[in-house]
């Protein structure tokens, strides 16, 4: 760290050819994927769902339960589901990172769409109801095109979400299942090498370049304000 | 909907194809599949060209991996849904993991290079017999100090000198309970092992004075902090110590006069073993002289391997540090397992002396 | 009808999600917080909770939490107000908040380089002549790097506020003579109370918990709520007093919400 000698490019080389840290970073990648992606699934379903209650004191207490996890604090999210992990006997590994990964973002989803949802006039869904078009149409053709915008910041937030969080995937990893964060955290611990650095390095570029595709599609679709993650 | 649609496929495509590129990967390296042995190791505490050299010899694949503290190791273990085939505890903890049936007990037919181990080290309370654990490396828990930080004409031999207000901020501590209490124990001239509440109180006291020579509690880091100079004393293992003084020359180290731990890390096989036979070869691949002298030279803990002495520079052996006589180790005491509840008191005691 | 059938297969999947992921570790967490170390049944975990020990360790990560809250709010806020006053504030906003999407475990790594002994910070210490001192492992650097952490959640709700605040009550208050205090105090300050609670939430109880942060930058010397739980559960094995303390962090957390009322992050 302190001792600086000139610039290189050896500690890249090096980190490509730790297969291992290799095997790792995909797996951050798949477990940041995959989780978004059907966190957005049901998050998307949960929000129609809130959507459709059409009593205000109803929805909020929806929202209320929705909005638990979100205020947790990681170690408390981290230490409850290692207890159900252990208690429903799922092995802590890619399955226990993944179910967490989603239960932590699903409410995220649910926060980004439920305004798009909220903001649309029922006479859309009227005027599709009166022209004829069935519920499945109406979902397909009208709602989801319209809260599309909401939908897609929604991914994204799961997805930095996951990539950056350590606490929960700390408590409920196992079996040599790793992924960044926590490996960073391991890596660190025994002194800090410059093989870090460039693997910071290369994960920062990964979320600066998700921002700016996030950013990017917020813009064009004109949702306002930008999400951001603990 | 269409645009939709088509950008969840692609997200699913991608994972796809990133999950198989990962499977690939893991056969390739050998990481799953066929014959593999998965190991539960500290961190940093093997040399891993013998990793390499034992896959070539028997063609069976590692999976390695790290823990950073005993009671980590025993609940990732305990935890169930894991499938180590070799486990590296500490002695109190092999007590342990026994009493709670968690290991299985060692075929000595399948290793024939015990006859190498040095008596002193065999058969020892904790597990008689060697029913379940053979021991891997030893040391001692002592004082780790740079002599050009330290104000000039302080010596420093034992715990108690460590209590001298010059010494203010200088000293970092090991994140481990036993350890730190034991020091406070072991400064009032109490067992390691003693569970006397007053006599804990009394530690417990001790060492809230020694707040505020306290800079950190920290863990492995006090290897990279020792060797670049931010600290001049470091409560640490004696292996730890050997580590830092390959980086620093002007490192020291010395076991306290009033006495210490001694401690042993053991090769022993979890039920959850999948692979006994491979657990076995492994165990005895690195009790094999030659290869435990390699490993000893990188890992630099004191081996417990009488015939592994011959093939190691002779410096290393005579080292007074790092292999006392007789005399010094019979004023060390190994801990013994002192049960859940007490234990509890230990890390409840060490835990209010870090909030102070 | 058929609405109401189609509504609740809706709600199948999320309706599993809050039993599975919300209503049950909250349980489980209480269930366990009534077992001791060695699982029996036992109410002694809430009696260990209130006594001094743990009733000093509260305090302080109430006071840390407290500390942090503060100096974010006083740093954010000021912050929040110029970006709203810039051309593209939009872009300066992003440009704060692109340091909350670093790797939390990176930055502090990076702090612990920057505060070593050797490090960039007593260097600038050394060059304007205060000297080099101890600044890793201190309470300091421990809030120091937390405010900073933390500082981004803080901007984004006041930000949010006040960008949403109407000028025209700004301009009417000018026309009517207010000064420029009694204009910040009677009207934009009530009229961003929302954005401000909201960030007092968001940074108030994650500070409460932190326990990555004590044990690297604090160097184990300040223990929170966060790192008793975390050492409970992955140290000494005692479930139960860490769900007991879990327990208590969840109490406080709800009335906390109930004081600041249930916004999301950064909305």
């Amino acid at each position: 760290m302190n001792n600086f000698e000139g610039f290189t490019l050896e500690w890249y080389r090096e980190l490509f050819h730790d297969t291992r840290l290799l095997i790792i970073v995909l797996n951050t990648l798949v477990i940041a994927l995959l989780s978004a992606l059907i966190a957005t699934i049901i998050g998307v379903l949960g929000a129609i769902s809130i959507g459709n209650y059409k009593k205000r004191h109803s929805q909020n207490a929806l929202l209320a339960v929705n909005n638990v996890l979100i205020v947790s604090p990681d170690v408390i999210i981290g230490a409850s589901f290692l207890i159900l992990f252990t208690m429903a006997g799922i092995q802590l590994g890619f399955y226990s990172v993944l179910l967490s990964h989603i239960a932590f973002s699903i409410p995220i989803v649910v926060l980004m769409v439920l305004p798009k949802l909220l903001e649309m006039s029922p006479t859309l869904i009227d005027a599709a109801r009166d022209l004829g078009a069935s519920r499945w149409d109406v979902l397909t053709k009208v709602i989801l095109p319209y809260i599309s915008p909401g939908i897609v910041a929604g991914f994204f937030m799961a997805l930095t979400y996951s990539l950056d969080d350590f606490a929960v995937t700390f408590f409920v990893t196992g079996n040599g299942f790793s992924t960044l964060s926590v490996e960073i955290y391991s890596l660190a611990r025994r002194g800090i090498s410059l093989n870090i650095n460039a693997l910071s390095t290369i994960m920062f570029l990964v979320t600066i370049m998700m921002v700016i595709i996030y950013y990017y599609l917020t813009q064009r679709s004109g949702t306002k304000g930008v999400g951001f993650r603990r | 909907m269409k645009n939709l649609m088509r950008a969840f496929l692609s997200v699913l495509f991608v994972c796809l194809i990133l999950i198989v590129v990962i499977n690939r990967l893991n056969t390739v390296a050998g990481f799953s599949g066929g014959n593999t042995l998965t190991v539960f190791n500290w961190g940093d505490y093997i040399d891993e060209e013998l990793i390499d050299l034992f896959e070539e010899e028997t063609g069976i694949t590692i999976v390695y991996e790290t823990f950073d503290s005993n009671e980590a190791m025993m609940t990732k273990i305990q935890q169930g849904g894991t499938t180590y085939d070799v486990a590296v505890p500490s002695e109190y903890m092999v007590e342990k993991m026994v009493e709670e049936d968690l290991l299985i007990e060692l075929d000595h037919s399948k290793l024939p290079n015990m006859q190498y181990m040095d008596e002193r080290f065999m058969d020892l309370p904790f597990d008689q017999g060697n029913t379940y654990s053979v021991p891997y490396f030893w040391g001692t828990v002592g004082i780790i100090f740079n002599p050009t930080l330290l104000p000039e004409g302080e010596v420093i031999s034992g715990w108690n000198d460590l209590w001298d207000p010059a010494l203010e901020n200088q000293i970092l501590l090991i994140d481990g309970a036993r350890e730190i209490i034991g020091m406070g124990l072991n400064s009032l001239g109490y067992s390691l092992n003693d569970t006397d509440p007053q006599h804990l109180q009394q530690a417990l006291a001790k060492l809230k004075e020694l707040t505020p020579n306290v800079k950190a509690i920290v863990g492995d880091e006090n290897k990279m902090l020792m060797a670049n100079n931010e600290a001049a004393i470091a409560v640490g293992w004696s292996g730890d110590a050997a580590d830092i003084m390959w980086e620093n020359e002007a490192i020291d180290y010395v076991v306290p006069e009033e006495g210490s731990n001694l401690w042993f890390d053991n090769f022993v096989i979890p039920k959850t073993a999948r692979n006994v036979d491979a657990a076995h070869v492994f165990i005895n691949f690195l009790m094999d002289p030659e290869v435990a002298a390699q490993n000893t030279e990188y890992v630099s803990y004191s081996t417990p391997n009488k015939e592994a002495l011959k093939y190691m520079p002779e410096d290393m052996v005579h080292d007074e540090r790092f292999y006392p006589e007789p005399e010094l180790t019979e004023r060390l005491e190994v801990y013994e397992n002192l049960g859940q509840r007490n234990l509890a008191h230990y890390n409840e005691l060490f835990l209010q002396f870090k909030m102070h | 009808m058929e609405n109401k059938l189609s509504r609740n297969l809706f709600m199948i999947p999320y309706a599993l999600w809050i039993i599975l992921f919300v209503v049950s570790p909250i349980l489980l967490v209480v269930y366990f917080s009534f077992f001791d170390i060695e699982g029996n049944f036992s109410f002694i975990n809430y009696k260990n909770f209130f006594t001094p020990v743990y009733m000093q360790m509260t305090f302080s990560s109430f006071w840390y939490a407290f500390l942090i809250t503060v100096l974010s709010l006083l740093v954010a806020y000021p912050t929040a107000y110029l970006v709203t006053r810039t051309k593209h504030k939009h872009l300066w906003l992003l440009l704060i908040i692109v340091p909350s999407w670093i790797n939390l475990l990176l930055k502090a790594y990076a702090f612990i380089g920057i505060f070593g002994t050797y490090g960039a910070a007593n260097s600038f210490l050394e060059f304007i002549g205060i000297g080099s001192r101890q600044l890793l492992f201190t309470d300091f650097s421990f809030v120091f790097v937390a405010v900073y952490i933390f500082i981004p959640f803080m901007i984004l709700p006041i930000f949010n506020a006040l960008d949403n605040l109407n000028p025209s009550f700004v301009y009417a208050a000018k026309d009517l003579g207010a000064s420029k205090w009694v204009t910040f105090r009677r009207i934009i300050l009530p009229l961003t109370m929302d954005g401000i609670k909201a960030g007092c939430q968001v940074v108030f109880i994650p500070a409460l918990s932190l326990f990555m942060l004590t044990r690297l930058i604090a160097g184990n010397q300040v223990i929170t709520l966060g790192t008793a739980i975390e050492q409970h559960f992955l140290v000494t094995q005692d479930w139960g007093m860490g769900s007991t303390i879990a327990v208590f962090l969840i109490f406080i957390m709800f009335i906390i919400i109930g004081l600041t009322g249930f916004r999301k992050r950064g909305a």
